[in-house]
């Protein structure tokens, strides 16, 4: 069975991961910016089961298997947080949530 | 009766102590009857331990412990009071014609708003007085001293409200201060030599580890000069004692004239023994005193203040005193402190009256014709000029100021220079005395005369005059009677004058010269103010510029400003905002910024806090991979 090189696997998760972040970084609406940290997660899950596959161990899908639970947790969460911030300012730019400027 | 000596201070404390405590809801009369009634109780004390001692055959010292105050390290003074003939004259003068003054203030401060207030100072002063002739060390002789000085302050600046009497008050503490200090001094390095301030064994001990004219005891007595060169208003540290005049009449008459000012002249004769170890310092003693004295007479010739007239006279007779300290006639400096107090009170209680009289007039050429007008304070007060003047033969300070001439020709330390600075002085100390008791009770009236003053006034002027008159005749010269009571009485404390044998014969010839030139000065002050008052004019105005001179009191509070008021008032203009104080500023200011910056990051916006974390991760990312 041909395997896809381990390179591959790591080099696709890290690009997945740095387009989430830049996006994260660039991107003004929130809901756009939780997509993105969603990508990171998947990024970071990605490599996880790419280094499972590499030593042939179980603990990578394990570790997938926690971080799909917590993306599913922190997306219920981040969503009712956006659905306040949209009620409270009618928008949903995140720089104008900056009320608690120093 | 000895066992009463701690009530004698203690009265006057007692006193101010309930004036302070209920002094403003007592009606006035409550207020002098605790205020004068208490001195008075000391006073009467004072009597009795004072027959006590006298009718004891032999003399004796008697020493109070009441408390050990400090205990530290071997250092320990007590509260200790000491009575020997010498605290004995001076706690007879201070309770005595303190306690007149306090029965003339009782009338004078009448409508006055301070009434309390002012017997609080009063009694306060009359306590720390005492305190300080009392002591048996001088740790606390020197509480007493600042005590004094406090009360000074306090009385110059009574009438707060006026800018100039402050300024005069903070004219006298601060120069006292200076003085102060330099006594402080001798008082640490006296106790790193004895390890003790007791009075007594620092008497037994000196001649044991000093020689005469060892380094040691000239630096203390010079310091100790210091001291007393300030309390009393001697050269150089004169300046403060003429605006010291801001003051009510009875403060000027009590601490300016009769007590506090003697303090030095108090403190070099209850150290006489370091005096005499120190030639040196004896002699600047005597130096400061003769300049002095000529210096205040000269002044005093020139002044039209009434006041003014008798604070540079003040200044002059403890010059006096300052000069019989120096040649050693001890019994003599004191005998003059004595009869000075009577007769200085005296003027200065007469000039408060007269004063008052004319509403508030200082100025002696506005006066005038008060002879008739005032009987009882024109014969008092005359009665005081003539013993100011030393007018022969009947009045005490006659005697008192013939012993100090007569022993600054012919004592061992005496010299004729500075028997001619006496002279001079007694000569200047006639011409300026009759010259203010010739224009202000002679000639025509200037001012309108008010009410008279009333018994509370009077009784206490004629007591001092009384006593000015007869106070002389307990010590007499050889030459007219030979009665030596007051130098017997203080001999166990006070060493006797040695004389240079080749001068006593001499003593007739010196006593008439004195009593010559006593009796030209009032002729001279006669012709001037009385028969040609013109001519005084004419002499004034052909030597104006020494007139200035004279009359700003030698320029020396020009020359202080110009040394040390200007450069001190230049650099706090510099220092306004305290070079220490900017450490502590700059502390803040460090603070500050950085809360700013810290306060500009956070902005609220999310993006910017994700790019801290990003650069932050991305930072510790390569450093660990680097290291």
């Amino acid at each position: 069975m041909n395997t896809i090189p381990v390179e591959y696997g790591l080099a696709l998760a890290a690009i997945l991961f740095t387009l989430g972040l830049i996006s994260v970084l660039i991107r003004r609406n929130i809901i756009f910016m939780l997509i993105s940290v969603e990508i990171m997660l998947n990024a970071a899950g990605l490599a996880f089961i790419v280094a499972g596959a590499h030593w042939g161990q179980a603990d990578g899908q394990v570790m997938f298997i926690f971080i799909v639970t917590m993306a599913a947790a922190e997306v219920s969460v981040g969503l009712a947080l956006i659905l306040q911030i949209y009620h409270q300012l009618k928008t949903l730019d995140s720089d104008a949530a900056n009320k608690m400027h120093g | 009766m000895n066992d009463l000596l701690w009530l004698v201070p203690a009265l006057p404390f007692a006193g101010a102590l309930i004036l302070i405590l209920s002094g403003a809801r007592l009606p006035r009369a409550g207020v002098a009857f605790i205020g004068a009634g208490s001195v008075g109780v000391s006073a009467l004390i004072t009597i009795l331990i004072g027959f006590e001692y006298l009718s004891s055959a032999t003399p004796h010292s008697y020493e109070q412990v009441l408390w050990t105050w400090i205990d530290v390290a071997g250092f320990t003074p007590r509260v200790a009071l000491y009575l020997d003939a010498l605290s004995l004259v001076f706690i007879f003068v201070i309770t005595f014609v303190g306690f007149l003054i306090h029965v003339y203030s009782a009338e004078f401060m009448v409508d006055d708003e301070g009434y309390a207030r002012f017997f609080t100072y009063l009694n306060l002063f009359v306590g720390a007085m005492l305190i300080l002739v009392l002591a048996d060390n001088l740790v606390l002789l020197y509480l007493g001293w600042e005590g004094v000085g406090l009360c000074s302050y306090l009385l110059i600046g009574f009438w707060y409200l006026e800018e100039k009497n402050g300024y005069a008050a903070r004219k006298a503490f601060i120069i006292t201060r200076v003085g102060d200090t330099a006594m402080a001094i001798g008082l640490f390095m006296l106790f790193k030599t004895f390890g003790t301030l007791n009075m007594g064994e620092i008497q037994s001990q000196a001649p044991q580890i000093w020689t005469v004219g060892s380094s040691a005891a000239t630096v203390i007595a010079f310091l100790l000069l210091g001291g007393a060169v300030g309390k009393s208003a001697q050269l150089p540290l004169q300046t403060w004692l003429p605006d010291a005049m801001a003051g009510p009449s009875p403060v000027s008459a009590l601490i300016h004239a009769a007590t506090m000012v003697t303090a030095g002249v108090y403190l070099i004769a209850r150290t006489h023994v370091i005096f005499e170890l120190a030639p040196d310092a004896q002699m600047a003693v005597a130096i400061v005193g003769a300049v002095t004295l000529l210096l205040a007479g000269f002044s005093a010739l020139t002044q039209f203040d009434l006041k003014r007239v008798l604070a540079y006279s003040t200044i002059s007779q403890i010059g006096y005193m300052f000069l019989a300290l120096g040649v050693g006639a001890w019994s003599a400096a004191i005998f003059h402190f004595m009869i000075h107090a009577f007769f200085k009170a005296l003027l200065f209680l007469g000039a408060g009256a007269v004063i008052m009289i004319l509403h508030h007039e200082h100025d002696m050429f506005k006066m005038g014709g008060l002879k008739r007008k005032l009987p009882v304070i024109y014969w008092t007060f005359l009665i005081g000029s003539a013993s100011l003047a030393a007018l022969p033969f009947v009045t005490a300070g006659f005697y008192s100021k013939d012993q100090i001439l007569w022993l600054a020709w012919a004592g061992e330390q005496g010299s004729v220079w500075l028997f001619l600075a006496a002279l001079t002085g007694a000569f200047i100390t006639s011409i300026y005395t009759f010259r203010m008791v010739f224009v202000t009770f002679f000639g025509e009236e200037k001012t309108h005369v008010g009410h008279s003053s009333g018994n509370r006034m009077t009784i206490p002027l004629v007591v001092l005059a009384v006593l000015s008159l007869v106070g002389g005749f307990i010590e007499l010269p050889h030459t007219l009677g030979h009665l030596e009571l007051f130098s017997d009485f203080l001999s166990p404390v006070l060493p006797g004058t040695a004389i240079r044998h080749e001068a006593e014969s001499a003593e007739w010839t010196i006593q008439l010269i004195a009593a010559a030139l006593s009796v030209g000065g009032v002729f001279v002050a006669y012709v001037f103010y009385i028969q040609k008052p013109a001519l005084a004019n004419q002499v004034k105005n052909s030597v104006s510029g020494l007139h200035k001179f004279w009359f700003s009191g030698w320029g020396f509070d020009a020359v202080y400003h110009l040394l040390f008021v200007r450069p001190f008032v230049f650099l706090a203009d510099i220092n306004k905002n305290d070079v220490v104080d900017k450490m502590y500023v700059g502390m803040v200011g460090l603070a500050n910024f950085f809360h700013c910056i810290f306060s500009w990051t956070q902005s609220g916006i999310l993006r910017w806090y994700l790019m801290g974390i990003v650069i932050g991760a991305i930072l510790i990312l390569t450093i660990g991979l680097l290291v």
